[in-house]
């Protein structure tokens, strides 16, 4: 007998009438953003350069996938041959045998079936993480200009959302189109060879109508969603501004015109997500009318065949089955077609990071030796933004050892000075050299490890106290980190919390007081045992005891290295080396604190306001208490 | 499933809608029900019978129907889409009004983020859940039982197999949801470590590279990602054994049926075409149940949203209006604590005024201020002095009723702040912050936040007195520079300076500083202690701070220590008197600040 293959197989092929309704489709759902991708050819090839990696999964996939498609075709074939042969025939051995069979056909499509996703898991998942691995790898490497410049938010939802969207096409879209396209050839391949002229009305009916439908959708759903999404963007700006301000709204009592103005976001957004939705859940019900219309076209049509003799009771039975297996991979890939674009969408999204131009070391970069300590600045301009100069033809010369305190009114450019001795940024003009070398001539890590940074805002990770001081030399040992936070003062209070050492820190460390906090940079530091050190003295929120503990530490620490210091206390100061006076960007005094207070200008003044009001407040004087009341 | 059902009532004046959808479905369903049949009836009394008029009257008739059915689809899916749609959109409404309506208690337990999340992705998970209920969980049990009775009606004896079947199918299934629910989670809390290291990465970018740090970041995130990687594949393809078991099912159902009712064709109880017609019966049931099964898992998922969003909607605000509010015409503005205990009693130790969590806070319930009393007359300046952590900020959040008391009672002109109508109160009280919040538009606008119908004039004396006029000049479209992501980038002290005018823009009779001008230079801050001092009608004035140069001519300065008032005085007397202050003032002079950042 010609059927040694066994099998009726509505298999992948879900209930009969129920056609594209339940897929995840893209369009169908609300929020699912119909997104244009720029250059898709591109982008795709680069995909596949990601997923070249994972070859023998994608080989044995594809393999799986052919598999599974011609077993899903041989079972309504098999079922056309039970009924007609066997059946009608009332042949019970045939019958059996070929039960048998289908038997064994499902039973091998369930199991390719299963494999085939669970290698597709596999290669998706590592894909996506190699795309992960790339994005955050590039992060480390760009300039802090590209931080500066992004907001957080946008950059987290390309490493969630839009990771996410090609996730979600490589492991399901992927084995769709191929199955899809090979469910669809191998269907009309049967069908014709089974009954040539019902073949070509059902396919040219079912297709023919899906298409049309597709072709007349599209693009007023694309609109439609295009609206909702700027609807949707404008509300949740609103909510997020809104509910991050949330206390000056009730302070300024706000809150009326605050949720008119939501209230008006909102019913924009009702009414544009309405219209486009409507217009996609269309797609269900329409789906499913083709689905049924081809099934009248193949029983109204193959009856009559029948009835003339030009088909058989089976082929119909056969036929019914296959006119859905044609449709619905139609159907599923014209869905994809959505999910495929937004997925390009969101990977365009994070190539567009990765291809930032990272931070280069210039190529004949030496490593540091042993480092002195000798600081240069040799007349260097400076500008974040082209022609707003913010530093002018600065100067300076700290010899090993030496403190620079850095003094001058807000935005005058000391914080620029630090951002350039660390390569954060590179100098306009000019140059910077340590022990008589260009720092762009140095591998921008080898400089940094160099430099210790104590900076106002103390940023510790979630992790121990002891990891967090480790954080300034990996490779130290236990005892090492605790001879750190003794010097720098941090000990007792370590001692103080619950765990001590082994204290987690919660998340912008809120269970640790400011102070406190940089108690810990500075132990950090210590532990990092730099030649050269940056220090931003915090300006305020930080009580009269622990200010001292923080003053001593900061003194052990700059003793024996070249210290630059952004000074706002008057002890500081007062024993460095050198002052510089920075005002709109330019060096205007420099010298030793009794110097500069002997040449009456800025520093002098700058001086008198505030020692005048602190030093000599006592009832007599102008200033004092009883001139405001 | 119980917080869902609780926000249905949301979708009651949508009542309509709501039900005329699952009717319609109804219609659709039906119809899709009928196809079958009629497929069984060209086959068996027209093919078989050789029948033509029976085929092409039978084939209109298919077409007829699906047109019905296609009609109530159709119909379905607006009113689903409305229902659902008007639904989301008055429950962000009224989440959203809950949220104005909440005090700073609520907020500081509620925190920001989860609160976003709760406004967006919450409220879509549950808008779509709606549009499905409405759409398709009405579909498939009516597919469901549909599709059993007609398979019954069909042949009795084959639907039998349904006996052995459902409930195999269904133990299986639930153990899939039981099994791959808890692997879905340690997902989502791998995903959750994954954010967590890119998040602070990206807030500790300086450090980061200040540190050299980027092959250990690397690592770091290597490992998570990792981490995250292996659950997910393992979570996958547990899950992927759902789709090909159910095709088994099915597939076994499709060779019994062939197996006993061949059988039965023969002895001649059934005929080909009802044959057929229960192949298709039983793939639909069993595709329902599937389709039951990817709902329940929707349905948790909402759930989950549902318990959130209802967390907020319950939550009632600490501070209450007064029943019969008191309205201050033309406040004087005199304060006045009297015997003022205050704790915050929530769950966690909530943060003081400033929003920021500068030092640890006392455990709940603990008294954050015991037994304050002071008065501040109309255009007087009150200093309030203190370490980190020793109540300043929690006292002045008292003035405003951002918080009430726990004991004691603060009045502003007499009145108890708990009996003034709450706008008056705002309009007497002008607050700016330590970390200044301002929103996106422009400048003008920033300061004219409290009072929108100020006038430009109005607005410029407002920058002038808080020294913000000359840098707002300067910048390149002034006071029309937009502010935020997209904005100028301010300092931390011109932000600081954009608070106060906004401050003293609603001309408040009494005026909160909250260590508003830390980052402001002191010979700035002087400037603006001076411009105040000069205004005609000078608000009375409390002043948070850490610097003695900004409270030393303060006409009563309060040195706060662990929640108490130890020395009250003008700076001489407290000099003399009081050894905290000497010590305070003696260290800041030794160290003292010189120019500020």
């Amino acid at each position: 007998m010609t059927e040694r293959r066994g099998g009726h197989t509505p298999t992948a092929d879900p209930p009969p009438v129920m056609g594209g309704r339940f897929g995840p489709g893209p369009r169908g759902m609300p929020g699912g953003t119909v997104e244009k991708a720029r250059d898709m050819r591109a982008t795709l090839r680069r995909l596949w350069g990601y997923l070249r990696h994972q070859r023998g999964a994608l080989i044995a996939a594809v393999v799986l996938v052919v598999a599974t498609s011609g077993l899903s075709i041989l079972g309504p074939y098999l079922l056309g041959l039970a009924i007609d042969r066997y059946l009608i025939a009332a042949d019970l051995d045939g019958l059996a045998r070929i039960c048998a069979l289908m038997a064994v056909t499902y039973v091998f499509l369930s199991a390719l079936t299963w494999l085939q996703t669970y290698v597709m898991a596999g290669a998706a998942q590592r894909t996506v993480r190699d795309i992960r691995n790339d994005l955050f790898g590039r992060l480390q490497a760009l300039p802090l200009r590209f931080f500066d410049q992004r907001a957080h938010g946008d950059l987290m939802s390309r490493l969630t959302n839009d990771v996410e969207n090609v996730n979600q096409v490589l492991a399901d879209g992927v084995v769709q189109i191929i199955s899809g396209v090979l469910t669809m050839v191998g269907v009309a391949a049967v069908m014709l060879a089974l009954n040539t002229p019902l073949a070509v009305v059902s396919i040219v009916a079912i297709s023919g109508m899906t298409l049309s439908l597709n072709r007349w959708l599209t693009p007023r759903m694309r609109s439609g969603f295009r609206a909702q999404q700027a609807a949707l963007g404008r509300l949740n700006g609103i909510i997020e501004e809104t509910i991050t301000g949330q206390r000056v709204v009730k302070a300024y009592h706000r809150e009326p015109v605050v949720i008119a103005q939501f209230g008006e976001a909102n019913r924009e957004l009702r009414e544009s997500a309405t219209r486009a939705q409507v217009l996609a859940g269309f797609i269900g019900p329409l789906m499913n009318a083709v689905g049924n219309l081809s099934l009248a076209v193949v029983a109204g049509v193959g009856g009559w065949m029948a009835v003339q003799d030009l088909a058989t009771v089976g082929t119909i039975a056969s036929f019914i089955t296959y006119a859905r297996q044609f449709n619905r991979p139609l159907n599923e890939l014209a869905n994809l077609y959505g999910a495929i674009q937004s997925a390009v969408a969101g990977a365009e999204r994070v190539f567009a990071v990765i291809d930032e131009p990272p931070e280069t070391d210039a190529p004949e970069a030496r490593p540091l030796g042993k480092v002195r300590g000798e600081v240069v600045f040799d007349d260097v301009c400076f500008s974040y933004v082209p022609g707003v100069p913010v530093l002018k033809h600065v100067s300076l010369r700290a010899a090993p050892g030496e403190t620079v305190a850095l003094v001058g009114p807000t935005g005058a450019g000391k914080t620029t000075i630090v951002n350039l001795l660390t390569r954060f940024y590179d100098v306009d003009s000019g140059r910077i050299t340590i022990d008589g070398q260009d720092i762009r001539q140095i591998a921008r890590d080898d400089l940094r490890r160099q430099l210790g940074i104590v900076l106002q805002d103390t940023y510790l990770f979630s992790g121990t106290v002891m990891d967090n001081i480790r954080y300034g030399r990996l490779d130290a040992t236990d005892e090492e980190v605790i001879a750190a936070a003794k010097l720098a003062n941090a000990d007792q209070f370590i001692h103080r919390l619950p765990q001590g050492y082994q204290t987690l820190l919660s998340e912008r460390a809120s269970n640790l007081s400011q102070g406190q906090r940089q108690l810990l940079a500075i132990a950090r530091a210590l532990l990092a045992d730099p030649k050269i050190l940056i220090l931003d003295e915090a300006t305020s929120s930080v009580d009269t005891r622990t200010e001292q503990h923080i003053q001593e530490a900061m003194l052990r620490l700059m003793a024996g290295r070249t210290s630059f210091v952004i000074a706002h206390r008057l002890s500081t100061i007062r024993e460095a080396d050198q002052i510089l006076v920075i005002n709109h960007g330019e060096v205007v005094e420099r010298g030793t604190h009794a110097e500069l207070q002997a040449a009456q200008g800025m520093y002098a003044r700058l001086y008198a306001s505030q020692f005048e009001r602190v030093a000599a407040p006592v009832p007599a004087t102008p200033t004092s208490a009883t001139s405001n009341s | 499933m119980r917080a869902t059902r609780k926000l249905g009532r949301f979708l009651r004046p949508y009542w309509r809608w709501a039900v005329l959808a699952p009717l319609l479905m109804a219609l659709e369903v039906a119809m899709d029900l009928l196809q079958p049949r009629l497929i069984q009836r060209i086959i068996d009394q027209g093919v078989a019978q050789r029948n033509m008029d029976v085929v092409i009257s039978t084939g209109l008739l298919q077409v007829g129907v699906a047109a019905i059915g296609l009609l109530g689809g159709l119909g379905c899916g607006v009113y689903a889409i409305r229902a659902g749609q008007s639904f989301g959109a008055d429950l962000r409404d009224a989440l959203f009004r809950k949220v104005q309506s909440l005090s700073f208690g609520n907020l500081d337990r509620l925190e920001t983020g989860a609160l976003i999340t709760r406004l967006t992705n919450d409220v879509t998970q549950v808008q779509e859940l709606v549009m499905m209920l409405l759409r398709i969980m009405v579909r498939v049990p009516l597919m469901l039982v549909g599709s059993l009775i007609m398979a019954v009606i069909t042949s009795p004896q084959l639907a039998l197999i349904f006996l052995v079947l459902m409930p195999l199918i269904m133990a299986v299934l639930m153990w899939i949801i039981n099994v791959t629910f808890p692997m879905f989670g340690e997902v989502q809390r791998r995903l959750d470590a994954l954010n967590t290291v890119m998040q602070e990465n990206l807030a500790g970018v300086r450090v980061v590279k200040a540190f050299a740090r980027a092959a250990y970041e690397r690592a770091r995130f290597s490992t998570a990602n990792d981490r995250l990687m292996e659950k997910n594949i393992s979570a996958l393809r547990v899950g992927a054994v759902t789709m090909p078991f159910m095709m088994l099912a099915m597939n076994a159902g499709v060779v019994a049926v062939l197996w006993f009712g061949g059988m039965q064709v023969r002895v001649g109880n059934l005929q080909v075409g009802q044959l057929v017609a229960f192949i298709n019966y039983l793939t639909q049931t069993l595709m329902s149940l599937m389709m039951i099964s990817m709902l329940v898992m929707r349905f948790a998922r909402a759930e989950a949203s549902s318990a959130r969003i209802q967390e907020v909607l319950e939550s009632e605000p600490d501070v209450r209006p007064s029943p019969s509010p008191v309205r201050l015409d033309r406040p004087a503005g005199r304060v006045a604590f009297e015997g003022v205990s205050f704790g915050y009693h929530s769950a966690s130790g909530a943060p003081p005024l400033n929003g920021r969590s500068n030092g640890a806070h006392p455990p709940a319930g603990d008294l954050v201020l015991k037994d304050i009393s002071f008065v501040a007359e109309p255009g007087q300046t009150l200093a309030i002095l203190g370490a980190t952590g020793s109540g300043k900020s929690s006292l002045v959040s008292l003035i405003p009723r951002f918080y009430d008391v726990t004991a004691g009672r603060v009045t502003i002109d007499g009145v108890d702040v708990r009996d003034l109508d709450e706008a008056s109160l705002r309009a007497a009280v002008g607050v700016a912050l330590q970390e200044s919040v301002l929103f996106s538009g422009t400048i003008r606008d920033n300061i004219r936040y409290g009072r929108p119908d100020a006038s430009d004039e109005e607005v410029i004396a407002a920058a002038k007195l808080a020294q913000a006029h000359d840098f707002i000049t300067r910048l390149p479209d002034g006071y029309d520079s937009l502010v935020g992501q997209r904005g100028v980038n301010l300092s931390g002290g011109q932000k600081q300076r954009i608070a106060i005018a906004r401050a003293l823009l609603i001309r408040p009779a009494v005026l909160v500083l909250d260590d508003s001008t830390s980052a402001v230079d002191v010979t700035t801050e002087a400037r603006i202690q001076a411009a105040l001092a000069s205004l005609e009608h000078r608000p009375t004035r409390i002043v948070v701070a850490q610097r003695i140069s900004s409270v030393i001519g303060a006409d009563t300065i309060l040195v706060l220590d662990d929640g108490r008032v130890v020395a009250q005085g003008t700076h001489a007397e407290l000099l003399e008197r009081s050894p905290i202050y000497r010590e305070i003032y003696e260290s800041q002079m030794d160290n003292g600040a010189i120019v500020h950042d």
